[in-house]
């Protein structure tokens, strides 16, 4: 009931968010084809805002995106919104002509999903472990090291990973190719330059949550009973230590699937990081709300599933 | 935890040099944390000195040991021939694509940085309380209308946020500029913006954790007995529930400074934040991370400016969760 409940108020949720970013785009100076030089005449202008509707108000324009509602011709005949959202349909994309926003999502999701999953299984195959083992070594000199690096990797930005990262690997040693995606071999870079700071994060929620467990009574119970140290640790404790990181891994992993503009800047890599830098800064309406549609309906979703994870690893959690 | 604590505490009293107030205890605890002692101190340095590099500067120069004898007197914007000259000992990061002293630079976009963090950080408390705490005091419908804002713009990625909000700032201010001409006057103006689109969308979460904490404040014995005695709600968020939430605030507080740091070096990357030939670390980083080719590596360009901004904010994480642990009571024992 609760989980029905939850996805039926998401979908409000996301008409606002599509509202919210609608407004916010409109609200910037400028339009979509405003450039340095002109279109060859005023003619030719009117036509391109009549083409993408940018002549219309601004309720039409957005009924028009849904796809809820009609228009009468010149004739005073009545016609139905063809497409809109409704109807899976995004619109056109303004900044790169001839494409919609569905092609540019189709084209740039083949990329950012492997990207995002891999730099995400990185985040989490590194640091579970490291929170665990640290954890587990508290106050000694592992401790200190694992917990120093994390810190480190938290401090390490994609923009000075990156571009680094190439100049050892790529260029000074030449294990790995500059730049572009295909083989295995491009892989490596991004997903590093990309996961490696979230494997910081993630080692320090999972630290903290395995040093909270062993400090409740459940586990000082368990262990009274004279359960040996592993069981206690990896049966008992790690599924309520690793709550705090499940937490955070919602919206982690939809922040890396919808792209990473840096990363993909740096290793030339076409996901869906750069379309949505590109579209606001070029006032690509449709195609920002499109992707900001995108991650919140990705970050709904997944936070569900995080509520789902802690009904399954936390016998206490219950939902009304 | 609260009986250990609890068996701990008259134990403690007998000896007469532990500090009492929880405040004071707290501070005894950040003291004995080595890391975030030494990181405490390395800031304050990295600031003094910075704050005091163009003074030296001058004098420096006054006294004729400058220009291109003493490694540390190269002004920030003067062009030279020397362009990607590798570290040396008159150019101890080597120089960049105009000639320019890169150790110069980084000392000037220092300065930048730690302001667009500090301010940054600032405009996000002050939002992030305010918000936080109307939100926890007044509960509720108000409670749920605040909060549910903060949700929505939650789901909104910042980064389009950030850029509307600066492209549409920036619009309106280049037309009143228009009348002035004074590029100082654009410039302080971009960088205006640049502290406000930055705390705009990093005080969710401090709104979150104050509004918490407000939330348990509110309904403790002694706000209520300072209610029952007449006091307006005002009074009583500020006297009474603000103090108490000082802690989590100030440890907040000091993990958004990175985030900020972070966040303006990546606009700087895209080219929306601090313009040439002012800088910043952003700036610097991603202007070395333009000049790499597979011919020649000018790998300095990259590596000093990247590696103050990582020693930066490792000794702000550091000092962070120091003071985290020195607030967290869990760790009184």
């Amino acid at each position: 009931m609760y989980f029905i409940r939850r996805l039926l108020i998401s979908i409000p949720l996301l008409l606002l968010i599509s509202f919210l970013s609608f407004v916010l785009l409109h609200l910037a100076p400028g339009g979509p084809f405003d450039r340095e030089r002109k279109p060859a005449s005023p003619e030719v202008e009117r036509n391109i805002a009549r083409k993408f509707h940018q002549d219309e108000s601004f309720t039409k324009q957005y009924m028009r995106y849904l796809g809820i509602g009609w228009e009468r011709d010149d004739k005073g005949e009545i016609h139905w919104f063809q497409g809109g959202l409704i109807r899976g349909d995004f619109g056109p994309s303004y900044l790169y002509r001839n494409h919609t926003v569905n092609d540019i999502i189709a084209a740039g999701m083949p990329v950012s999903l492997p990207l995002g999953f891999m730099a995400f299984g990185l985040a989490l195959g590194i640091g579970i472990p490291a929170g665990f083992y640290t954890a587990v070594k508290r106050g000694e000199w592992q401790d200190y090291a694992g917990t120093f690096l994390a810190v480190l990797g938290v401090c390490i930005p994609g923009l000075v990973l990156g571009p680094m990262l190439v100049v050892i690997f790529a260029i000074h040693w030449r294990w790995f190719p500059v730049a572009l995606w295909g083989s295995p071999m491009h892989v490596v870079l991004p997903v590093i330059a990309l996961g490696l700071a979230f494997a910081g994060h993630v080692t320090r929620l999972m630290r903290e949550g395995m040093l909270n467990v062993m400090k409740s009574e459940f586990i000082t119970t368990a262990r009274a009973k004279g359960l040996d140290e592993n069981t206690l640790l990896l049966r008992h404790g790690l599924r309520i230590a690793i709550l705090p990181v499940i937490s955070y891994s919602g919206p982690l992993l939809a922040d890396l699937l919808t792209g990473s503009f840096v990363v993909e800047k740096v290793f030339a890599i076409s996901g869906l990081g750069m379309p949505i830098v590109n579209g606001s800064l070029n006032r690509d309406y449709l195609m920002v709300v499109g992707l900001v549609l995108l991650y919140a309906t990705l970050l709904i979703v997944l936070n569900l599933l995080v509520d789902l994870a802690y009904l399954l690893l936390d016998p206490r959690v219950k939902y009304e | 935890m609260s009986t250990i604590a609890a068996t701990t505490e008259p134990n403690s009293a007998t000896t007469p040099e532990v500090p009492q107030s929880p405040n004071q205890r707290a501070m005894a605890r950040f003291r004995r944390n080595r890391p975030a002692r030494f990181s405490l101190i390395f800031l304050i340095a990295l600031v003094v000195v910075v704050v005091a590099w163009p003074v030296v500067l001058t004098v420096v120069n006054k006294l004729g040991t400058g220009g291109h004898s003493f490694a540390l007197a190269h002004d920030p914007d003067t062009l030279s021939d020397r362009a990607f000259a590798p570290p040396s000992a008159t150019h101890w990061c080597g120089t960049d694509v105009h000639g320019r002293d890169l150790f110069s630079r980084i000392m000037y976009g220092a300065q930048i940085s730690l302001l667009v963090g500090a301010v940054g950080a600032t405009v996000s408390l002050v939002i992030g309380v305010l918000w936080g705490s109307v939100a926890g005091y007044s509960g509720g419908k108000w409670d749920g209308f605040l909060m549910r804002i903060v949700d929505v713009l939650y789901s909104l990625p910042s980064i389009v946020f950030v850029i509307v909000l600066i492209t549409t700032l920036e619009g309106k201010v280049k037309m009143a500029m228009d009348h002035f001409h004074s590029p100082a006057l654009t410039h302080a103006s971009r960088m205006i913006f640049l502290f406000v689109g930055l705390g705009a969308v990093s005080w969710l979460n401090m709104a979150r954790i104050v509004r918490g904490q407000v939330l348990t404040l509110r309904k403790r014995a002694f706000v209520e007995a300072s209610h029952t005695l007449g006091a307006g709600p005002i009074r009583i968020l500020l006297l009474h529930i603000l103090p108490n939430v000082a802690g989590v605030v100030i440890v907040y507080l000091t993990l958004t400074v990175p985030s900020i740091i972070l966040y303006e070096s990546f606009l700087s990357y895209l080219g929306l934040g601090i313009q040439p030939p002012m800088a910043s670390w952003g700036s610097l980083i991603s202007e070395g991370a333009g000049q790499i080719n597979t011919v020649r590596v000018y790998w300095w360009l990259l590596a000093f400016p990247g590696a103050t901004l990582v020693i930066t904010l490792l000794a702000l994480n550091f000092v962070g969760d120091g003071l985290r642990d020195a607030f967290d009571v869990r760790g009184d024992k």
